[in-house]
């Protein structure tokens, strides 16, 4: 029996030596230690073994049993090892594959500059006002010290409607609209449509967009125009921009003026972009003449305050390089994707 | 406005560059657009006198000659032209230069003959037979003897073609920089340089004007100064060539010396001049008056037009002879054998002349000047001028004394000094003193506190006007930049919030925004195959649209969407998913504005899409908003979308949204070779209806019991309607309801349907038994079998 019990050792150590997978190996655990195995099998004829012999005989059969069970456990977490790493050798993908993801749109890229002009704004405490773009000649001129025959009226040619009712040339009615609901202080811009005769080319296009901004309150000065330009400027371009200021004349602003940027191409040395100035105009504005805030109904003695009006497409179109204005109202996805 | 910088130096001294004096006028309000000098892409072309000239050998036409270009040896030139002779001096591109338009000279042979160089035209200078009368176009530019001659000298400098021509832009509340005293009167105020204006007069003079002209002013509130003169026995030639050279300078080509004259004087002091033939003044009288109803006149430039009694002409006793401020007529013109002619110098009001220019769609030089309001008091000044340059130019016999109908008002604009409100107002701090002196740089007067503008400045009239003055010359840089200070509530709106919101989730399925032209052609809604009766088709219309494509405002966005998709299509795309948020227009007739409601637009088509893809994003923008509880109804009478694809979204009252197929017909009046899918949504009533703020609901403590349910029924039966009446049903403990299949086989039978849901029933207090499920799902087989469904098997 001694030598059956070693002879079951020696065979199943043979056997799990050139075991290769997990089944063999579960087959050999049943037929080593199943209940009809070969351990159990001698374990039943302990009966015919005399009562001095039988302790060790078990104490060996037990010796054997673990032993056995021992080596199947290691073997098993061998295999189980070679297994997996067989799994995960097969499985190897080419992770230079593209990637599959649903498709994000892209907004369009006038909306992408003006959100970041909103954000600036908001963050320097303006809210953002809005009015109709079939507008009323009043407040589109005549509010803003443009009356009827004003020479100033030619440079923007206007869509009418009726005598009275037009399409907005500009955002700056928002200015009357918002000083008649709300009394100062007010810090607003007002983003919209505006639209003027002009045919369609690279750089004009009869629809597009402003963005006014008004600033209302006791004791704002030129200065608070300059200084809120200017951060807004930095914001938008970076902190090494720098601004020019020049005199210019809008009838609805008085000291009025133009402002042009260290070109963001060339910062400032001249390249074809700025046409060699190394400036960029981006925007109009000027100090709220006194008879647009009496026009808005706003004290002209207690308060004062600036405006200004800025090119979106402008903007947007120094912003990405894009040299033609009509791709921003052809609307091919393939233009819309890049953005 | 292009200035002559020669021009502008003979009244005001400065030493500046070029580039300092563009970069001065800028920065002080005279923008400087561009400045260059005359000729400058003419180089290596000097002066050269012909030695002698012969025959090329083997050309009939062509000329060997030698040049003397006052180098040691002459140099040999061979040319093709006729004009010449030994002894002309002639402009010589030597080899490597370069002539008018960059084109490069180099030495070569013509016809085995050596040719160093080319004699050039007046072409070749860039210049025409106006700015040298007595050359010849198609032939070499014989030098006159108004040039310099000697030899070897630069070609710009011997004939004046060196001035530097500096391009402004003139805005046009300054009228009074639309001429070269003003601009003086800006760079002498910018660089400290001294003002020397003209003050005409004439010394010889005969006769006395009255013998010759009445002049009579009929309305007074139109024509506030009429001043005249006369010049006898004119000498019609051409000017001198330094008139000729400023006249080209300033962009004006010259003609004769009296046109040139009233051009030169215009240039000069920003007055229009009219020069007249006394011929054809009937009664020698000139009547400014009122156009009478229908009355025609023949202008300069050949057309006939017809005027209205809004309108002013000068006239003599029988006919109109000039339409006032804005052109003559043909008989008023100077010609040849022109004898006696009237200057006149006048002033109009500006609205008046402005809208006859208008409604006879001519806009002059002349127009362009007077719609902008001159100054009446130079009227004499610039009279004077002209008959100075009569005199200077020996162009005729002066007649003595001028005719002044002056009913101009001269009260000069005043305002109140006050330093402190123009320091508070820029943010800057300079003194009375300083304030008072850059006021009068530009001919303001600060006496006894009182500031008195100067005639030519009609622009000023309050302080925030004296203000901009004194900032300019201060310098608008220099004015220190403050940060806005104080607290604000920078914020978006609700319905801004909502905006953004939508923006983020319709790129978040996908959708690329675009941006459309809000006006369309009326022809869009036949496109859209309206009847002729629809209520889209009445719309805001532009009175003077650029074309009919832009016409009228939009009162759908669809046309724009389709377009939009049609455009993506023909160009090949495969697919597109395509959102817009903007307006509509709904007219309220011509006393109100109309209403610009927004519309949230999505548009679609490719093998990914579907009216399903197109209702999940929909669901998506409800959910968006937090709208739930809606109705699903379909639509079958649009004649824009597809009669079986097509639904609206319906909550109480209100229709949020329409969206489906693109009906075929439309599709292909789009050309669009692909179905298509559209939805129309209410951003109004989206946030109208918007969720409130949302609230965390506790987690379930119990767990749910799901059912399938599977049931048969008309395959025309929605399953909304059963979705509805399943939670009905049920009530509150069904917790969601998910519908997993809808199956139209054989096997259910013709024109049935299976439709199977799995339900997730859930108590707040309990655990749900199996009893409790079952009873559930009971109820619900009942409602499913009031509504015709059988329970699948």
């Amino acid at each position: 029996m001694r030598e059956q019990l070693n002879k079951i050792r020696e065979r199943a150590e043979a056997q799990l030596a050139s075991l290769e997978n997990m089944q063999e190996l579960e087959d050999l655990r049943v037929q080593m230690l199943g209940k009809k195995g070969e351990i159990t099998s001698i374990l039943k004829q302990m009966g015919s073994l005399s009562a001095e012999e039988r302790p060790k005989m078990g104490q060996l059969a037990n010796e054997v049993r673990q032993n056995i069970e021992q080596l199947i456990k290691e073997k098993g977490q061998l295999l189980k090892q070679a297994e997996q790493q067989a799994r995960l050798n097969a499985e190897t993908l080419d992770v230079t594959l593209p990637g599959e993801a649903h498709a994000i749109g892209h907004k369009h890229p006038l909306s992408i500059v003006l959100d970041e002009v909103k954000d600036i704004f908001i963050g320097m405490g303006f809210q953002i006002a809005t009015g109709p773009e079939v507008e009323w000649d009043y407040y589109n001129f005549e509010a803003l010290n443009l009356p009827p025959d004003h020479p100033a009226r030619d440079t923007q040619d206007t869509f009418y409607i009726t005598e009275k009712m037009l399409l907005r040339t500009q955002t700056s009615p928002v200015q009357i609209r918002v000083m008649e609901k709300q009394a100062p202080p007010i810090r607003i811009i007002a983003p919209g449509r505006v639209y003027r005769s002009d045919a369609v080319d690279a750089t004009h296009s009869p629809y597009f967009h402003q963005i006014e901004g008004l600033v209302v309150d006791e004791g704002i000065t030129m200065g608070d125009l300059k200084g809120n330009l200017m951060q807004f400027a930095k914001r938008l371009y970076g902190d090494n921009t720098q601004l020019r200021f020049r005199p210019h004349h809008f009838p609805f602003t008085e000291p009025s003026c133009e402002v042009d940027v260290t070109c963001f191409k060339c910062g400032g040395k001249g390249c074809p972009m700025c046409k060699g100035e190394g400036w960029v105009e981006i925007l109009g504005g000027g100090m709220v003449h006194p008879k647009v805030l009496q026009n808005g109904g706003v004290d002209a003695e207690k308060y004062s305050g600036y405006a200004f009006g800025i090119g979106l497409e402008r903007l947007t179109m120094f912003r990405f390089n894009i040299d033609d204005m009509r791709l921003l109202f052809e609307n091919d996805i393939r233009f819309l994707d890049q953005f | 406005m292009d200035l002559s910088k020669r021009w502008l130096h003979d009244y005001v001294d400065i030493d500046v560059t070029d580039q300092e004096f563009a970069d001065g006028m800028t920065l002080s309000g005279s923008k400087v657009e561009a400045f260059c000098r005359e000729g400058k892409d003419i180089k290596n072309v000097i002066v050269g006198k012909v030695e002698s000239l012969e025959r090329h050998p083997d050309s009939d036409h062509l000329w060997i000659c030698q040049i003397n270009v006052g180098q040691a040896e002459n140099i040999q030139i061979v040319t093709g032209a006729q004009n010449l002779k030994e002894g002309d001096v002639v402009p010589v591109a030597m080899h490597d230069s370069f002539v008018a338009g960059g084109n490069h000279i180099k030495k070569g042979k013509l016809r085995g003959v050596e040719s160093n160089g080319m004699l050039c035209s007046l072409g070749e200078l860039g210049l025409t037979k106006h700015d040298f009368p007595y050359a010849i176009e198609d032939g070499i530019f014989v030098l006159g003897d108004d040039c310099d001659k000697t030899l070897g000298m630069d070609i710009h400098e011997a004939i004046g073609l060196d001035d530097i021509v500096t391009e402004f832009e003139i805005t046009s509340n300054r009228a009074d920089c639309l001429s070269v005293t003003g601009l003086a009167r800006e760079a002498a105020a910018t660089f400290g340089g001294e003002l020397k204006l003209p003050v005409p007069e004439v010394k010889n003079t005969h006769g006395n004007v009255n013998d010759f002209l009445k002049v009579d002013i009929d309305e007074p509130s139109l024509c506030y100064r009429y001043s005249g003169a006369v010049v006898e026995n004119v000498r019609i030639k051409p000017s001198p060539r330094w008139m000729r050279e400023r006249l080209r300078a300033s962009g004006v080509r010259p003609i004769n010396n009296i046109v040139d004259i009233t051009n030169y004087v215009m240039l000069e002091f920003g007055q229009p001049m009219h020069a007249f033939d006394l011929r054809y003044l009937d009664g020698n009288h000139v009547i400014v008056r009122r156009a009478k109803s229908g009355e025609k006149i023949t202008t300069l430039d050949g057309i006939e037009r017809e005027l209205s009694d809004t309108m002013l002409v000068i006239a003599d006793e029988n006919k109109p002879v000039a339409v006032a401020g804005v052109m003559g007529g043909e008989y008023s013109g100077i010609m040849d054998d022109t004898t006696t002619i009237v200057f006149e110098s006048a002033m109009f009001n500006g609205v008046q002349v402005r809208r006859t220019a208008k409604a006879l769609g001519m806009r002059t030089e002349s127009s362009a000047r007077y719609e902008k309001e001159l100054d009446a008091t130079g009227c004499v000044r610039s009279l004077t001028r002209a008959l100075q340059l009569v005199e200077e130019l020996d162009a005729g016999d002066i007649v003595g004394g001028i005719i002044d109908c002056d009913r101009s008002d001269k009260t000069p604009v005043t305002l109140p000094f006050k330093p402190e409100w123009v320091n508070s107002f820029i943010g800057i701090d300079l003194s009375a003193d300083e304030q008072k002196k850059i006021l009068e740089k530009i001919d303001f007067k600060v006496e006894d506190g009182i500031i008195t503008a100067p005639s030519f400045r009609n622009d000023i009239e309050h302080q925030a006007d004296i203000s901009e003055e004194i900032a300019r010359f201060y310098g608008y840089n220099k004015i220190p930049d403050r940060v806005l200070s104080g607290v604000a509530d920078g914020r978006y709106t609700d319905e801004q919030t909502l905006e953004n919101k939508l923006h983020s989730v319709l790129t978040a399925q996908g959708l690329d925004e675009i941006c459309t032209y809000t006006f369309i052609s009326p022809k869009e809604y036949d496109k859209l195959t309206l009847a002729e009766d629809d209520k889209l088709r009445s719309c805001i219309v532009i009175s003077n649209p650029l074309g009919e494509d832009t016409s009228v405002m939009r009162t759908t966005a669809i046309p724009s969407m389709l377009s939009v998709l049609s455009r993506n299509y023909n160009n090949r795309n495969a697919s597109a998913a395509l959102y817009e948020i903007a307006p509509v227009y709904l007219s309220n007739g011509t006393e109100e504005l109309p209403d610009e409601p927004d519309r949230v637009m999505i548009g679609l088509y490719g093998e990914e899409h579907s009216y399903f893809t197109l209702k999940g994003i929909v669901e998506k923008v409800l959910e968006c908003a937090g709208i739930s509880g809606y109705d699903v109804q379909r639509v079958s009478d649009s004649p824009i979308f597809h009669p079986g694809r097509t639904a609206k979204i319906v909550l109480g009252e209100d229709t949020l949204a329409t969206l489906g197929e693109i009906h075929p017909k439309v599709r292909e009046n789009y050309s669009i070779g692909t179905r298509c899918y559209v939805a129309e949504i209410s951003f109004d009533l989206l946030f109208k209806n918007r969720g409130k703020e949302r609230v965390y609901t506790p987690l379930p403590k119990f767990p749910a019991v799901t059912r399938d349910l599977a049931v048969v029924c008309d395959k025309t039966m929605a399953v909304l309607t059963l979705e509805k009446a399943i939670r009905a049903a049920i009530g509150k403990t069904l917790d969601s309801i998910t519908l997993f299949d809808v199956y139209d086989g054989a096997q259910v039978g013709f024109g049935k349907k299976s439709v199977a849901f799995s339900l997730k029933l859930l108590s707040k207090e309990r655990t749900l038994t199996d009893e409790d499920a079952d009873s559930s799902v009971k109820k619900a087989i009942k409602a499913l079998e009031e509504l015709g469904c059988s329970l699948r098997s």
